[in-house]
């Protein structure tokens, strides 16, 4: 392994810094003017990396040779699975943007170069294989996701969220931090396979420690339950094109991020986490159900709702088999589908003076005005609820179908009646939506852009992407395969 | 003799007071990034205890990247804390109540 094949390696992350500090200096010239050009670009760049990626995705272009930088980095079908969906992800938080943000006159350039670092960010983080690439990477995604939480300077709740934010996240990358020092005294390197080695030797406390707080500082960062309660406010105090993003592409890195820990770096001691992910994975599922039907607020509903979420997909981590991994990797596919479709109805709904309406009493009879926009929202709750004609069913069924193969058919049993509940709060917005007096609010135009990704991820998430799931399935098997060939 | 677990004790105290400090202060932001502080030194105590102790750099590069972070996030956490101190007129940490539930 030589550097130009490191260089040649890593050319999407290299094609994404040399865009967003190219649009740094455009941004620092051209001022707000400039933001929707600079945006355009933004977005182009993030379809070049993914071109970039997508050959390693199918195979690998590269070779067998995926390992970049003395096994600092590794560029496998597995990372570029978690890539893909990360930069769609970002590129949709950066379509939706202009519409939302020239209301409040707060379209500013930086908004694309930070969410452009953030993405860099979080391609190094699923591709890390080295606990200190990992908290680069870790670091890179969180600082630029703090001040976009802060984004609207103007709105309390804005600010107030960038703050809750940043100290909970920095304490969250404390803990990780302190777990991974730990990791790394007592197995004498910070490489994943090194520390997979080392432990397959025997666990001694020092370690365990250090797995138990790396789980619990990942776990503030996919937001399971117990370490959750930044998200509700988060989602709902940063601007919506923001919330966008936080529910979708830093969901897939730390997901992405925490499998690849799990499996490559502890794997030989799955017994010693497996009970954690047990734990947190029911909690959530179950603290994201009981948590949302209270919630007024339909941004802090995907939040709990995002939390259930994250409850199911980590069930196919606690199973810790190829079968598992993949599973999660679909069910990331269409969650990505379908918050980015959901937080696309958030955006829609303004009010005749183009305010956003986010109170959920505000939309009661959304049927009446607005047909379709009720239909798509209707949909995406199906989806999120996992009822069968919808795509979303499709990856409650894989989780459960890999945790019941594993053997840990209690784990399946109580999650599957757990996620009975958490369909009381869907369907109770789909009859708000339906059958509730009109409240006649929702009455502003709604953006071209906005409606393109609400039809491409209604679309998917409708029975039609039952027709992409032998392709999908495969693609989620290679990345899965790519991930325990490392071992 | 000062072994190597004598740094881990000194480093664990230092982690447990700076989780207290944000979860038990209730007066000023200000603390609560100082407590981010406390934690990361921690961090780097035990970093730099084990490089030694393991005879590896490994530990005392990542102590550097650490640092650099540290620096760029109390610089991002303050900027942040302006933003809010213009809206709020206040850093008290029990007026960060405007949404709840």
């Amino acid at each position: 392994m030589d550097w130009s094949q490191s260089l040649r390696l890593i050319a999407p992350e290299e094609t994404l810094s040399v865009a967003s500090l190219v649009l740094l200096l455009v941004a620092a010239w051209g001022g707000d003017k400039a933001a929707k050009l600079i945006s355009v670009l933004a977005v182009a760049a993030l379809v070049a990396a993914g071109i970039l990626v997508a050959p390693a995705l199918c195979g690998g272009a590269m070779g067998a040779e995926t390992s970049a930088f003395f096994g600092q980095y590794r560029a496998d079908a597995f990372a570029s699975y978690a890539k893909i969906l990360i930069y769609l992800s970002a590129a949709v938080s950066l379509v939706v943007a202009p519409a939302y943000f020239d209301r409040f006159k707060a379209m500013r350039a930086e908004y694309p170069v930070l969410v452009l670092l953030a993405s860099i960010g979080m391609g190094m983080m699923v591709s890390a294989t080295d606990l200190l690439t990992l908290y680069i990477g870790l670091e890179m995604n969180s600082l630029a996701a703090y001040v976009l939480a802060a984004f609207l300077r103007t709105d309390g709740r804005s600010a107030e969220a960038g703050l809750k934010y940043f100290v909970l996240g920095a304490l969250a990358s404390g803990i990780l931090l302190f777990g991974m020092s730990l990791t790394y005294g007592f197995a004498g390197t910070t490489s994943f396979a090194g520390i997979s080695a080392s432990m397959a030797q025997g666990l001694s406390n020092g370690a365990l420690f250090g797995i138990v707080f790396v789980f619990a500082g990942l776990a503030f960062k996919i937001s399971a339950v117990p370490f959750h309660m930044w998200t509700p406010d988060v989602y709902e105090g940063a601007p919506t094109p923001v919330t966008t993003l936080f529910a979708t592409a830093p969901k897939v890195a730390a997901m992405a991020l925490t499998m690849r820990v799990a499996i490559e770096a502890f794997g030989d001691q799955a017994a010693a986490w497996q009970q954690i992910v047990v734990f947190a994975a029911l909690a959530s599922i179950v603290v994201g159900a009981l948590g949302a039907i209270g919630q007024t607020n339909i941004k802090r509903l995907m939040a709990y709702s995002s939390i259930n979420n994250v409850g199911f997909m980590l069930v196919g981590l606690a199973v810790a088999t190829p079968q598992g991994v993949s599973a999660m990797l679909f069910y990331l596919a269409i969650y990505v589908a379908m918050s980015a479709g959901g937080f696309a109805v958030i955006l829609m709904m303004k009010d005749a003076d183009g305010n956003p309406v986010e109170e959920l009493a505000k939309m009661a009879g959304l049927s009446r005005t607005r047909p379709g926009l009720a239909l798509a929202l209707a949909m995406v709750m199906f989806s999120l609820a996992g009822i069968p004609p919808m795509f979303g069913f499709w990856g409650k069924f894989l989780v459960f179908k890999a945790a019941v193969d594993g053997g840990m058919i209690a784990l399946a049993a109580i999650g599957f009646a757990a996620s009975v509940i958490g369909a009381f709060y869907y369907l109770k917005v789909v009859k708000v939506v339906y059958f509730d007096e009109p409240a006649d609010v929702v009455k502003g135009e709604s953006d071209v852009w906005h409606k393109l990704i609400l039809v491409l991820s209604c679309v998917f998430i409708s029975p039609l992407g039952f027709l992409l799931t032998k392709w999908l399935g495969h693609l989620s098997e290679t990345a899965a395969a790519a991930l325990y060939s490392g071992l | 003799m000062i072994g190597v677990e004598h740094y881990v004790v000194v480093s664990s105290i230092l982690f447990v007071l700076g989780v207290l400090g944000i979860f038990l202060n209730r007066k000023n932001v200000i603390v609560l990034l100082m407590a981010i502080e406390l934690i990361l030194l921690a961090v780097n105590i035990n970093l730099v205890a084990f490089s030694a102790f393991l005879h590896d750099l490994t530990g005392q590069i990542f102590a550097m990247f650490v640092l650099t972070v540290a620096a760029g996030e109390a610089a991002v956490g303050l900027a942040i804390l302006v933003i809010y101190f213009r809206g709020r007129g206040s850093i008290a940490v029990d007026d960060v109540n405007r949404m709840k539930g």
